[in-house]
């Protein structure tokens, strides 16, 4: 699989933001990440191949928020994971991503951890109490990110701990901490607090309202929106269609591997809706809509039917849908919903 | 009727997490149980299971008091209902294949290989698993996959009763939507009750008969 060229002109869908947020318009032409035919294959320990990210291209603008959204099993955390360099060894990846000038794909172990992971791309994880460590307090552990990625000590060091936690809305006077002292809304800040000490141009936002309660879903996409809109780029990686409605402006959908639909965020969840019928089935099966689930399951990755794999499960699917439908004018299907109709 | 008379419950010597909730659930009746997270619910959850034995007060079910508690019920009281969970992964055995995993509670109770086997394919079928699918072990299969697994080996024994503790929490739409199907269908086959318990206030409005607030079943 060769990667298309990279085009010099500003990232795709930049307009959206810059329409609809002022105070990013000084952000648009910063292209942060720049994702051109990404492909992950894992080989099996039978000797097959399964492509779990296929030929995905995308970019990603300062002060934007994408979600990539899909089904578990999707692909998503994968591409998640090769962006962040975090792919097991039975992975091999094609393409190119580029995140503020540095290509992460091939890129040794060194210079992951020297120049991006927390420096480039912020990762603000899933279950936060988790992930953070149970046994210290949420000032040390923000301490000590500060002078693993910013060689500050003393009074400089804790001076950045704190910018990060204010920045993050974590309040100073919770600092000494544990983690499980915390409540689910303020371990969320302590862990985004964690991911912006690097001033990362890239948070990566991995299903980070999973298990959470609406209210607290709200509050973390509306963080993610503040940090978008003051000139980060996030990528939100989520099955939660109500956080994606909530944060982004764009919406890429990943069905078996492949981006089968990238939207306006105003055009997917409006009144024109998805395109795609695999989108539009997603979008139906909501309990405010028609709560419908899309008939069968989705295909195995090591097994794709050839063509489009949701023809099994397509109520358009016809002939023509034995050719893999590129991805076209941001959606790829041989029958797309007619926006014009 | 399933009944949950006044319950207090919680762990080791702790303060409890549940106190004095009531709740009544009717036969072929969907009540869904709305409240924030750590208040208490998912514990209560397990009581009405009959996984998780109350400091004080009474499961009723059908007029009969659930006595003879241990940490859980009888298992001979338990099979009259099922219960799925949040995170298949914490409940799921990691070493069983999925047609296992199905078919042990017919195993626990006496049934025959053979009959286990062919009544977990059926259960199986009706949650949308079938073919290679069964034969893979936990970790080989998706989050959906396994909770539809979940779900079958919750109904693999016809119980009167289901719970649902945040059954779809971390799910997709799509996925929610199916399993929430396969409920429904299982109910108005067998005129089964179900307690939901979630957070989501769209989605078990739109799934249950009635909506219970936890602030108005339990005492703060
Ligand atoms: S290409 Fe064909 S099968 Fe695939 S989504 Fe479009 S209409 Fe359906």
């Amino acid at each position: 699989m060769t990667a298309p060229s990279t085009d010099p002109s500003p990232a795709v869908g930049t307009e959206t933001p810059a329409a609809s947020s002022a105070s990013s318009a000084s952000f648009v032409a910063l292209r942060v990440l720049a994702v051109r035919g990404l492909s992950v294959r894992f080989t099996m320990r039978d000797g097959r191949h399964v492509a779990a990210v296929d030929d995905v291209t995308f970019d990603l603008a300062a002060g934007e928020c994408l979600a990539l959204v899909g089904e578990s099993g999707c692909g998503k955390s994968v591409l998640a994971s090769a962006l962040l360099g975090l792919l097991p060894a039975n992975a091999r990846t094609a393409g190119s991503a580029v995140v503020d000038g540095v290509e992460l794909l091939g890129a040794g172990e060194r210079t992951l951890a020297r120049t991006v992971r927390g420096r480039r791309i912020g990762l603000v994880p899933q279950s936060p109490a988790a992930h953070l460590t149970p046994v210290r307090t949420v000032g040390a552990q923000l301490a000590e990110t500060v002078r693993a990625l910013t060689g500050l000590r003393g009074t400089d060091a804790r001076d950045a701990a704190l910018t990060a936690a204010a920045r993050a809305a974590f309040p100073a006077g919770h600092l000494d901490r544990y983690p499980h002292e915390l409540s689910g809304g303020l371990a969320q800040r302590a862990a985004t607090a964690i991911a912006l000490v690097g001033d990362a141009p890239l948070l990566l936002a991995d299903e980070p309202t999973t298990g959470l309660d609406r209210e607290l879903v709200d509050h973390t996409a509306d963080e993610l929106r503040r940090h978008a809109d003051e000139g980060h780029a996030i990528l939100l990686i989520t099955h939660d269609l109500a956080a994606a409605a909530r944060t982004a402006d764009r919406v890429a959908v990943m069905y078996a591997g492949r981006i089968v639909e990238i939207a306006s965020a105003e055009a997917f969840f409006g009144s024109l809706g998805p395109r795609h019928p695999y989108a539009r089935g997603l979008l139906n099966a909501l309990p405010e809509r028609e709560f419908a689930p899309i008939p069968g399951l989705p295909p195995e990755l090591g097994d794709l039917p050839a063509g489009c794999a949701f023809a099994p499960r397509c109520p358009r699917a016809d002939d023509a849908c034995t050719v893999l439908p590129r991805l076209a004018g941001g959606v790829a299907c041989h029958h797309p919903e007619d926006r014009h109709a | 009727m399933l009944e949950l008379r006044d319950i207090t419950a919680g762990y080791d010597r702790r303060e409890p997490v549940v106190r004095g909730a009531s709740l009544t659930v009717a036969p072929g009746e969907a009540v869904g149980l709305l409240g924030p997270s750590g208040c208490g619910k998912s514990t209560l959850a397990k009581v009405a299971a009959l996984l998780h034995r109350p400091a004080a007060g009474q499961v009723v079910i059908d007029g009969e008091p659930v006595n003879g508690w241990r940490h859980a019920a009888p298992r001979t009281l338990r099979t009259a209902v099922g219960v799925v969970f949040q995170q298949p992964r914490l409940s799921a055995d990691p070493r069983l294949r999925l047609r296992e995993l199905i078919a042990e509670p017919l195993r626990a109770v006496g049934r025959s290989r053979a009959e286990a086997a062919a009544r977990a394919l059926e259960t199986a079928e009706a949650v949308g698993l079938t073919g290679e699918l069964l034969g893979r072990r936990p970790h080989e299969v998706s989050d959906g996959q396994l909770q539809r697994a979940c779900l079958a080996r919750a109904l693999v024994l016809r119980p009167s009763w289901l719970v649902c503790d945040e059954m779809t929490a971390m799910l997709d739409a799509s996925t929610t939507a199916a399993l929430v199907n396969v409920v429904e269908d299982y109910r108005r086959e067998h005129r089964a009750g179900l307690l939901a318990v979630g957070h989501d206030r769209v989605l078990l409005d739109r799934w249950c008969d009635r909506t219970v607030e936890w602030s108005r079943i339990a005492q703060a």
